[in-house]
């Protein structure tokens, strides 16, 4: 069975949330023996299937919060938890889609997405034919058939960061984390990657946390969305998003709820931008 | 005027038999009423009709890739001419620089009396072993030194001290310490060779983009099966810059090895042939280098580029 006739969203509620975040805390050391706290007391549930977006002022520590829960980074109190148990290391059932693509610019799109397939431990690797074929129905589905053989430097940046997603969703993982990866496309592109990923994610039922600092995308994107404050980074508050079907006809970006919630997260993240920015000046001078 | 041989060449066999006349009617006419009639020829003798759409295409193609032929030869071709024409006019002493094709003449003769390949080959197998033997020990010593921080920190100045002091400097040592034979030279090759194959590599693996290892860690990928898939593929491009810098430095400083202390080499003609006064064998030895210089370079350019097809085209 392929991953792509999955249901598209798994009803029954569980016990255990897929991902929890248990008072996570991540302390940097920097210069001169002192240290800043990048992320403090987080605290977060995130459910099977969910689409959850974290937004906040720059340099909030959301990337952290994401090293963190991909396993790259070690926190410095609390922990994460997936399905129930502790992370202590980066693993196939997170995967993490950058800003900046991470493709290996001397493979073509379709060895791309294979490189996912190739990472798995020797013995439950699939062979070569079963890498390549999945790795054609990952690109078919984020729309890439036909562009197998290009190399990056020979696709657009919309396009590159679908091999990216299509890379990440090829191993099947339980988790699809997202930092920023909009952010470096110009903005009718990421309107249609948007509308894209929704589908995507109604298709294959994977759990998506989706880091940015755009507002709209975030009430766009988001079941909920998780406003955070500047530095230390800490939940401000969770806003329920209900807009219903986002990749229906009807321009949902232009109704007065979507307005709404735009404006309810716009306000709780106005404080927190000023803050970040007075932050930032006292940084600067002194 | 020039076109009409190309012409002649694209002609299908059955074409040919029956059109003497018609094409020596028409080598005295322009280019554009050559191609005319000849195309009236072949309707008559029923060939199929592609050859016409045909012909101006590869008249076009041909004549661009004279256009480029002619643009990178043209420098080449105008200082062989001065160095053919300045010691004829007496511009230069022509006892000490030889017209051109006076040195072309004695390559000839050299290449004759088996004199050109015999000290060819000694050079070859000289700077080929030295060369090669500085790959297998760079390329590797790069890799480790490059990936694990504290041998780079270690390391790092003595290298720079290494790559600073000239080898030809060190030439004597080598003779003392290895004596005059075949080791001291491939040995001066291999020194020469190494720092750039070392010092590419190690700056290939250090600059990987972060992003790309990242990646690849957040996929749990095992540090060999990193190394083996993202670390080396990435670097291939940098390693192969130290390369083809050690490949034309390999064949510099092993001339002039030969020229001090050698039975035989093209470093060892040159200086002999000074010597004896044979000043037409010394410039057609100085040839023979620059042209097995320039197709060793030649090759490695061609090697890397089929090596790094993934790159963009500018930045190849």
């Amino acid at each position: 069975m392929s991953v792509l006739d999955r249901p598209a969203f798994e009803a029954a509620p569980e016990a255990v949330p897929k991902i929890r975040l248990e008072h996570l805390g991540k302390t940097f050391a920097v210069r001169g023996g002192e240290s800043f706290a990048a992320l403090d007391d987080i605290g977060l549930d995130v459910a099977d299937g969910e689409f959850l977006v974290v937004v906040g002022p720059s340099g909030c520590g959301k990337s952290t919060l994401l090293d963190l829960i991909s396993g790259l980074t070690k926190p410095t109190s609390g922990q994460v938890l997936l399905d129930g148990v502790p992370v202590t290391g980066p693993a196939l059932d997170r995967s993490v889609v950058f800003q900046q693509y991470a493709l290996l610019p001397w493979r073509t799109a379709q060895r791309n997405v294979e490189f996912a397939l190739e990472a798995r431990p020797r013995l439950d690797r699939l062979g070569r034919r079963a890498r390549a074929e999945r790795a054609r129905e990952h690109l078919a589905l984020v729309g890439l058939t036909g562009f197998e053989d290009r190399f990056p430097h020979e696709l657009s940046g919309g396009m590159r960061q679908r091999v990216a997603i299509a890379r990440a969703l090829a191993s099947d993982p339980k988790v699809l984390l997202m930092d920023e990866p909009f952010a470096a496309l110009d903005a009718q592109t990421r309107d249609g990657l948007q509308e894209e990923l929704l589908r995507i994610w109604q298709r294959t039922g994977t759990t998506v946390v989706f880091i940015t600092h755009g507002i709209d995308e975030a009430v766009f994107l988001g079941q909920r969305v998780a406003v955070m404050t500047s530095r230390p980074g800490r939940i401000k508050e969770l806003v329920d998003v209900r807009l219903g079907d986002r990749t229906a006809d009807e321009d949902v970006r232009s109704s007065p709820e979507f307005a709404a919630y735009r404006h309810e997260v716009w306000s709780l993240l106005r404080d927190e931008v000023t803050t970040a920015a007075r932050l930032r000046e006292v940084v600067s001078v002194g | 005027m020039a076109e009409i041989p190309i012409l002649h060449t694209h002609e299908p066999a059955g074409a040919k038999s029956g059109r003497g006349a018609g094409v020596s009617g028409a080598t005295g006419v322009s280019g554009v009423s050559g191609v005319s009639r000849v195309s009236g020829v072949s309707a008559v003798s029923g060939v199929a009709g592609g050859v016409r759409a045909g012909v101006p295409r590869v008249l076009a193609a041909a004549a661009s890739a004279l256009a480029t032929l002619g643009k990178r030869t043209v420098a080449i071709a105008a200082f062989l001419v001065l160095w053919e024409v300045a010691p004829r006019i007496g511009l230069v002493d022509r006892t000490f620089l030889v017209p051109f094709s006076e040195a072309v003449k004695a390559l000839i003769e050299l290449a004759k009396n088996g004199q050109l390949w015999d000290n060819t080959q000694a050079s070859l197998v000289r700077s080929l072993a030295g060369f090669g033997i500085a790959i297998a020990a760079g390329v590797p010593l790069g890799l480790l030194i490059g990936w694990y921080r504290p041998v780079a920190e270690i390391f790092g100045p003595l290298l720079e001290l290494f790559r600073n002091t000239a080898a030809l400097a060190l030439l004597p040592v080598f003779i003392l310490l290895l004596g005059i034979g075949e080791t001291s030279k491939i040995a001066i090759v291999v020194y020469a060779c190494t720092w750039p194959i070392l010092l590419n590599t190690v700056s290939a693996v250090r600059s990987v983009d972060p992003v790309l290892v990242k990646s690849a860690r957040s996929m749990a990928l095992s540090a060999p099966r990193l190394f083996a898939k993202v670390i080396l593929p990435a670097s291939v491009p940098t390693i192969f810059t130290g390369i083809r810098l050690a490949g034309s430095g390999s064949i510099l400083v092993l001339i002039a090895a030969e020229m001090v202390g050698a039975k035989a080499g093209l470093g060892y003609l040159v200086n002999t042939s000074q010597q004896n006064f044979a000043i037409p064998d010394m410039y057609a030895a100085i040839i023979a280098i620059s042209v097995i210089g320039l197709a060793f370079n030649q090759l490695l350019v061609a090697l890397e580029r089929r090596l790094t097809r993934w790159r963009p085209a500018a930045g190849g």
